[in-house]
């Protein structure tokens, strides 16, 4: 284990899971409830040997499914513990009802989706349908590029679901198998530096003998609204406070992740391609290698789904001639979630972006970089006006 | 007669006039009574001191918890008893009369 | 512990909750929390004791008190109590109220991790025999023969045809540290039951029939009467099991005609003489397995 003196970090040799797992310990949650399910499996079983080692304080509650994870972090989120939980598809499916009772009731939990298709067919290789299918769960939602990404965001996650002008839980999307089961270098922060970034929860919306409390009302349509439209104002303020989270976390950490979206070498770029996840890292590849070549291309990182950077399109993503975007999810009888948000933040009087949508890597099939090199030469041919459809699978074997 | 114990309707609640008074998410205070039951009953129990032992059979009983014992006599709280007659029903003494409510 | 009403608090810590007139269930949770008192952390789920007492902006708890998914009172209930130990609140009570349907059927599964868990709370399970919430439907706890409104009477159907699950051998079956049932119409016993589950450490569980007047179809004031029939017919019994063995509260010396409690109840108008038999059958059957689990 290396030590870096100056920023009191240690470089370990982690695979995605293991790395989020060490965020998760770096937040000492005082209870976590789990339920075993491929590939999100690694992730818990660290902490369960985290905890039983007593690295931290912490109830460690072994459950009998996903709907009673979320329901058993509920309760004690309900009493005012930070808590964290860990799933993947049909587990994440199966918490569905749970989510959008945690979200309504506004209880700050981080929960880690390690990204796995939906059954059926079964398959546990990744793509983001089980994440994506939970888009309206009133939770927010980040994807990741990188097991390093994967403990920064769990740590960032904390400071933002806690919030009190945010107070909504945070789902951190992990790529199952990508990055949850290989190995890369990670810097894992030490205790003191995420204790001065993440202070120890403090809520109103709690239980307690002091202020008794009735949680999770029943709420008629007399004000059904108004407490739907407070929900809505905490994904507005949670904008603000995730750049800001993200932009106090690079002055402690010394590494950036860009709140919502980044942008790679979009300046001057006239195609550009947005993408979620891991995909994002052989992007980044795939465009030096044509920046070199000298085409002018670029890489959009939607890091959040929920709260969408829809004013971040609406600026600036238009200003390529051709903007593609990559879904590792569709949705049947239309196209990938992620395409559908673009255009609808792109669309204005006189936009005149060109825009395609790119289905790719669902159920686990891999996204080469001749794929996106594929996919850049159509935004290419698009701008030219050469005839594209605009709705395209890449990577299907028959096609 | 109100026994001293028994909570009561808040008559100061409001409901939120603005943004700013809206509860936030989906928590309150306990204990908030905002209508009275009274309405429900067609027929109200009557206490006759005279016959009454205090065995508390209807004080244990009562759904509604509205008959109190802090008093020399029990009480009923006329504003949370729904006429149920559980209470009359089950005294041993038939101390209770179920007395038609008039409008 | 000895329960005299006497010295029992005046006051009510569930009030003006709109449950019908009558109400068995509101009967349980309002003797229940005489005993458990004010440090007590209620979860509910869906249920005519939530639906009656958390309809914004009304509130008729005055403990804490939190609302939960209709399958997550177990699971709900062991993070809360998992977050009490955490923050070391040891004198409180952690005390799960669900129906039969949210127990039995829907939230079966959670209660068995619970339990399994050994987590340190209080499930009391108010039985009035089929959801009534949703206005009358059928659960794993209808009686054989009942009416309900998905178990109907008409040219081939009389009512209920299944014999309904035995939560409180479910329940022991998980060596939990006490289980016992109870009846509204019995309230020394099930407040002594209360007080003493108050003491132990770890799941505990109460099941408690109580009686319905609008599901069950009797007038509002005959709730305890009912409750009452139902043990003196042999058709409802008051146990306890606890360092594994199983005890009997009460031994009705000779079992009342089961028509005394079927005649008066709408849901079960419509059973002949040899229903009646049937269900006596039944109720034989159960016994004899009861006295085979009863340490004598």
């Amino acid at each position: 284990m290396l030590r870096n003196e100056e920023t009191r970090s240690s470089r370990q040799f982690l695979s995605g899971n293991e790395a989020a797992a060490e965020g998760v310990r770096l937040c000492r949650p005082q209870v976590i409830a789990a339920y075993p399910i491929t590939p999100q499996t690694t992730l818990t079983e660290k902490l369960s040997q985290v905890v039983a080692d007593g690295a931290f304080p912490c109830k460690y509650l072994l459950v009998e499914s996903e709907h009673s994870a979320m329901a058993g972090v509920m309760g004690a989120a309900m009493m005012g513990s930070r808590v964290f939980t860990a799933t993947s598809s049909q587990g994440l499916l199966y918490m569905c009802e749970m989510l959008s009772y945690a979200s309504g009731s506004r209880f700050p939990i981080v929960l880690a989706n390690a990204n796995r298709g939906t059954a059926t067919p079964w398959s546990i290789f990744g793509d983001h349908r089980d994440s994506v299918a939970m888009r309206d769960s009133g939770w927010i939602q980040f994807y990741v590029e990188s097991g390093q990404e994967a403990l920064d965001t769990i740590i960032q996650a904390y400071r933002i679901a806690e919030h009190p002008e945010v107070s909504t839980p945070v789902m951190v999307n992990i790529d199952g198998f990508t990055l949850t089961h290989t190995y890369d270098p990670v810097s894992v922060p030490d205790q003191e530096t995420v204790d001065a970034f993440l202070p120890p929860l403090k809520t109103t919306n709690r239980l307690s003998l002091e202020n008794p409390k009735n949680l999770c009302f029943n709420i008629g349509p007399d004000f059904h609204m108004e407490s739907r439209y407070q929900e809505q104002k905490a994904f507005r303020s949670a904008e603000k406070v995730i750049a800001q989270a993200d932009g106090e976390f690079t002055a402690l950490f010394g590494r950036q992740h860009h709140g919502m979206v980044e942008r790679y070498r979009c300046e001057d770029a006239e195609y550009v391609l947005a993408v979620m996840g891991s995909v994002a890292g052989t992007t980044r590849v795939v465009v030096d290698k044509l920046r070199a070549e000298g085409k002018k291309v670029g890489l959009i990182k939607v890091r959040c789904l929920r709260p969408f950077p829809s004013a971040f399109f609406a600026a600036s993503g238009g200003s390529c001639k051709a903007l593609g975007v990559l879904d590792r999810n569709i949705s049947f009888g239309y196209e990938g979630a992620l395409y559908t948000e673009t255009k609808a933040a792109l669309y204005r009087p006189g936009a005149t972006v060109r825009t395609l949508g790119f289905i790719a890597g669902l159920g686990g099939r891999d996204i080469s970089k001749a794929d996106l090199e594929l996919m850049y030469e159509k935004l290419e041919n698009l701008a030219a006006g050469k005839p594209e459809e605009e709705h395209q699978y890449i990577g299907l074997r028959w096609s | 007669m109100k026994s001293g114990t028994k909570p009561g309707l808040n008559r100061d609640y409001r409901l939120p006039a603005s943004e700013g008074e809206m509860i936030f998410g989906t928590g309150d205070v306990t204990g908030n009574l905002t209508a009275v039951n009274s309405g429900w009953r067609t027929f109200r129990p009557v206490i006759d001191g005279g016959k009454c032992v205090r065995c508390l059979l209807c004080w244990v009983y009562c759904p509604d918890g509205v008959i109190g014992k802090e008093e020399k006599d029990l009480t009923v709280d006329y504003d949370y008893c729904k006429g149920c007659g559980i209470c009359a029903h089950e005294c041993p003494r038939a101390a209770i009369s179920m007395v038609r409510e008039v409008s | 512990m000895a329960i005299d009403y006497k010295n029992l608090s005046d006051r009510e810590l569930i009030y003006g909750q709109k449950s019908c007139p009558g109400c068995g269930a509101t009967i349980a949770v309002r003797l229940a929390l005489k005993i458990l008192g004010e440090r007590t952390f209620v979860c509910l789920p869906a249920c005519c004791v939530s639906a009656t007492t958390n309809v914004y902006p009304e509130t008729s708890f005055f403990v804490n008190n939190v609302v939960t998914a209709f399958p997550a009172t177990g699971s709900t209930l062991a993070g809360m109590a998992a977050a009490a130990e955490m923050q070391g609140l040891e004198d409180v009570v952690i005390l799960g109220v669900a129906g039969d349907g949210g127990t039995a059927d829907i939230g079966l599964q959670a209660l068995s991790g619970l339990c399994e868990r050994n987590d340190n709370v209080i499930y009391l399970c108010y039985d009035n025999e089929a959801y009534m919430n949703t206005g009358i439907q059928r659960s794993s706890s209808t009686p054989w023969g009942a009416w309900t409104t998905t178990s109907p009477v008409g040219g081939t159907a009389k009512g209920e045809t299944k014999i309904r699950k035995n939560l409180f051998d479910i329940i022991a079956a998980h060596r939990v540290p006490y289980c016992a049932t109870a009846s509204t119409s019995y309230p020394r016993d099930f407040m002594e039951k209360i007080a003493k589950a108050k003491n132990i450490r770890g799941a505990r569980f109460i099941h408690i029939q109580a009686p319905c007047p609008t599901g069950w179809g009797y007038p509002a004031e005959k709730t305890i009467e009912y409750g009452r029939l139902a043990v003196e017919s042999g058709l409802w019994y008051l146990a306890e099991y606890e360092n594994g063995e199983v005890k009997l509260n009460l031994h009705p010396p000779k079992f009342k005609p089961v028509e005394f409690y079927l005649k008066g109840q709408h849901r079960f108008r419509h059973l002949t003489e040899e229903d009646y038999k049937v269900i006596e059958d039944q109720r034989d059957q159960e016994w004899a397995l009861l006295e085979k689990k009863i340490k004598s």
